[in-house]
């Protein structure tokens, strides 16, 4: 066991993987001798050479495309966007290219890489470096989506994303990287389309991703100890697969079910979440699914701005105490 | 006909050299014309609306496809655009094959599942077909960074369109495959136009590809396409290159699309004469002529035609026979398992 932090933690998940299968390799922009703009890739090129760790122009259709060829003929290629807005001039490889290129050609195009990149706000980046994105990569059939919360899924789910079959889009958060917590030692891989009960709860499930996840376990603790309010706090972790098992599961057992998402309103994946509790677990509900989220406006610059659109541990506190008539 | 061969890779463009071969040159005509009369039997099939959906046609553009895939060797990699038939029955892939995707057929290349603008066929070394402008660019520079990284000796080749080179992923996938060295052949085919709209219209340059060719430190390679020779041997220039591990080459190739952009197009916003003009230099005919003055006998080239026409005859009634894809096969292959299934 060490404490690391969830940025060291990515180092350690790639590296991980590229002294285990000599296929993987690793590209982007400003990865390679600087370490990554958010210095999460450190140290990768002195251990793993140029060869294998390279850096590129700024030229994110190259990225992606160039991973995609790699990986169709038989590298396991893990690529950085360096934030996850810039998914915006590459969207073709990951609405279009990746995920249809199997299907298309009737099973005979294989496409086994990993798109990591810096999501979500914090940071007080802006519109345009602060956003969660994740809702744009879920709605595309053919990907995998993935958005750890700790350090050691981080490793876990990097490492099963590497060795997954499919393409995997995987965001961390720009917020988590100085977030430190406790890992094993040793080889640690995890298993795609898994939730995490986080904490057991019997009045209400939170169902909460990423940055979302410490605030959500804080707002149940406060609601615990405040209000006597028990909490179930679900961390999705993989939107696609989703693991609607836990979540039906946990509403069985709760009887109610608020999201907390980051990115805007609409369309988010709490929607989506949200929608299949109401087709299959309707009369297991006591009341209204409630969905927290940032509201439907570009993320403001200013630190007081984002803050208070972002959903805090008061405001799921304040959403579930009036929710729950308490 | 205006054509400006390139002076730094030699004598490409004198037909009269007898390096290729008869073997070769047999191959050659053998494949261009399979090209031209699979084409012309899709366009036929379509206008009987055997043919759903839309088709782009290489009529008139054969000497390319059959040029390159002639100059490849077996594990080279095509990347292909919408307009990919020729290209892809270029490296062997059966006619019924092709035209059964086209009809929508079960024996079709990919059982309907992707249709006349995305074929497919790994095993010929065709590895899509791509219907976004410009996408199949840096893919291809992935298939030969592969191929740098593991001491691979293939070489990928990447084939688009004049209107192509205006857009971003063209750019960032030559610079890329400069920078990196990659063993990748991008090829141009100029039919002069894009959709529509003539490329002069929307360029600063003369040449669309050629003339970018410096802005990557590449060489300016301005070809005939429409001589089958010339482009085998740029060809087989370009794949020596990138195999020694030289880097990329950017070819342009001139030649002229004899139908419309797709399906049905009556092409009218063309000058009048320019088409009755380009067919003078049609690459079959030039091809026919240019065995004949190598002293292949008519018999032979006669031969051939009856082959290849029996060879598409057959396909069409296969195709026309065979049942539709079975409805079981929509769910299939969306994820590595098989299937699509998103959640548990
Ligand atoms: C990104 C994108 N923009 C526009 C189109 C629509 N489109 C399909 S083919 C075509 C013309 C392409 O011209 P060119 O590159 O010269 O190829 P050609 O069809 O002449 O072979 C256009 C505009 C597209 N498929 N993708
Ligand atoms: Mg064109």
């Amino acid at each position: 066991m060490a404490e690391i932090s969830y940025r060291d933690a990515v180092t350690r998940a790639i590296a991980q993987e590229m002294a285990r299968d000599p296929d993987v390799v690793f590209l982007g922009e400003d990865v390679a001798k600087p370490g990554g703009c958010f210095k999460a890739t450190v140290g990768l090129y002195e251990q793993f050479g140029g060869v294998r760790v390279r850096d590129t122009p700024i030229s994110e259709q190259a990225i992606l495309g160039a991973a995609m060829g790699a990986a169709m003929t038989g590298l396991k290629p893990i690529a950085e966007i360096m934030f996850s807005d810039f998914i915006a001039v590459c969207f073709d490889y990951i609405a279009n290219e990746f995920p249809k290129a199997r299907y298309m050609s009737n099973g005979q195009t294989k496409c086994p890489l990993v798109v990591r990149t810096a999501n979500g706000a914090g940071s007080r980046f802006g519109a345009q470096h602060s956003q969660s994105v994740e809702n744009w990569c879920m709605m595309i059939p053919g990907l995998k989506v993935v958005a750890p919360s700790s350090p050691v899924d981080v490793i876990g789910l990097m490492a099963a994303a590497v060795r997954d079959p499919d393409p995997v889009i995987f965001f961390e958060h720009k917020s988590l990287y100085n977030s430190k917590a406790e890992v094993p030692d040793g080889e640690i891989v995890d298993t795609l389309g898994t939730a995490k009960i986080l904490r057991a709860g019997t009045d209400c499930t939170i169902v909460a991703l990423a940055l979302m996840v410490p605030r959500a376990l804080e707002a149940a603790e406060r609601l615990r100890i405040d209000h006597g309010i028990d909490c179930e706090v679900i961390d999705v972790r993989s939107l696609v697969p989703l693991d609607t098992r836990t979540i039906l599961g946990s509403v069985a057992k709760t009887h109610r079910l608020f999201t907390v998402e980051e990115n805007p309103r609409l369309c988010g994946w709490g929607a989506e979440i949200v929608s299949i509790v109401a087709d299959e677990a309707f009369y297991d509900l006591d009341g209204p699914p409630v969905r927290i989220t940032t509201p439907h406006i570009p993320l403001p610059a200013a630190d007081i701005m984002e803050d208070v659109v972002l959903p805090t541990p008061q405001r799921i506190v304040d959403t579930v105490r009036k929710s729950l008539g308490s | 006909m205006s054509t400006t061969y390139d002076l730094t890779l030699g004598p490409v463009g004198s037909g009269l050299n007898d390096d290729i071969g008869e073997e070769k040159r047999l191959a050659l005509f053998r494949s261009q014309v399979r090209l031209r009369d699979s084409e012309q039997r899709a366009f036929d099939l379509f206008l009987q609306n055997l043919v759903k959906g839309t088709s782009h046609l290489s009529l008139g553009q054969e000497a390319i496809a059959a040029g390159f895939a002639e100059a490849m060797q077996k594990g080279d990699l095509s990347f292909c655009t919408y307009r990919g038939h020729a290209h892809t029955l270029a490296r062997g892939v059966p006619v019924e094959k092709v035209l059964g995707e086209l009809m929508q057929r079960d024996n079709g290349l990919m059982r309907g599942k992707g249709g006349s603008m995305h074929l497919t066929s790994e095993e010929h070394g065709v590895m899509g077909s791509y219907a976004i402008i410009g996408a199949h660019l840096p893919i291809a520079c992935g298939a030969a960074w592969r191929a740098q990284y593991r001491g691979d000796k293939d070489v990928a080749v990447c084939f688009f369109g004049d209107g192509t080179t205006n857009i971003g992923a063209f750019h960032e996938a030559v610079n890329f495959a400069a920078v990196w060295k990659l063993p990748v052949v991008f090829v141009c085919e100029n039919n002069l136009y894009m959709e529509y709209t003539p490329i002069k219209d929307v360029i600063p340059i003369p040449q669309p590809a050629a003339d970018r060719a410096s802005a990557y430190g590449l060489e300016r390679i301005l070809i005939d396409g429409n001589d089958a020779d010339v482009v085998y041997r740029t060809a087989q220039l370009a794949f020596g290159k990138a195999r020694a591990g030289e880097g990329p080459s950017l070819i342009e190739c001139l030649t002229y699309r004899h139908s419309g952009h797709s399906r049905a197009d009556p092409a009218k916003y063309r000058p009048e004469g320019e088409l009755e003009k380009w067919k003078e230099h049609d690459p079959i005919n030039l091809y026919r002529e240019r065995l004949r003055q190598f002293g292949v006998k008519d018999e032979v080239i006669a031969e051939i035609e009856a082959s290849v026409r029996k060879e598409v005859d057959d396909a069409t009634e296969a195709c026309k026979a065979a049942p539709s894809p079975p409805l079981d096969i929509i769910t299939t292959d969306v994820y590595a398992d098989g299937g699509w299934a998103w959640r548990n």
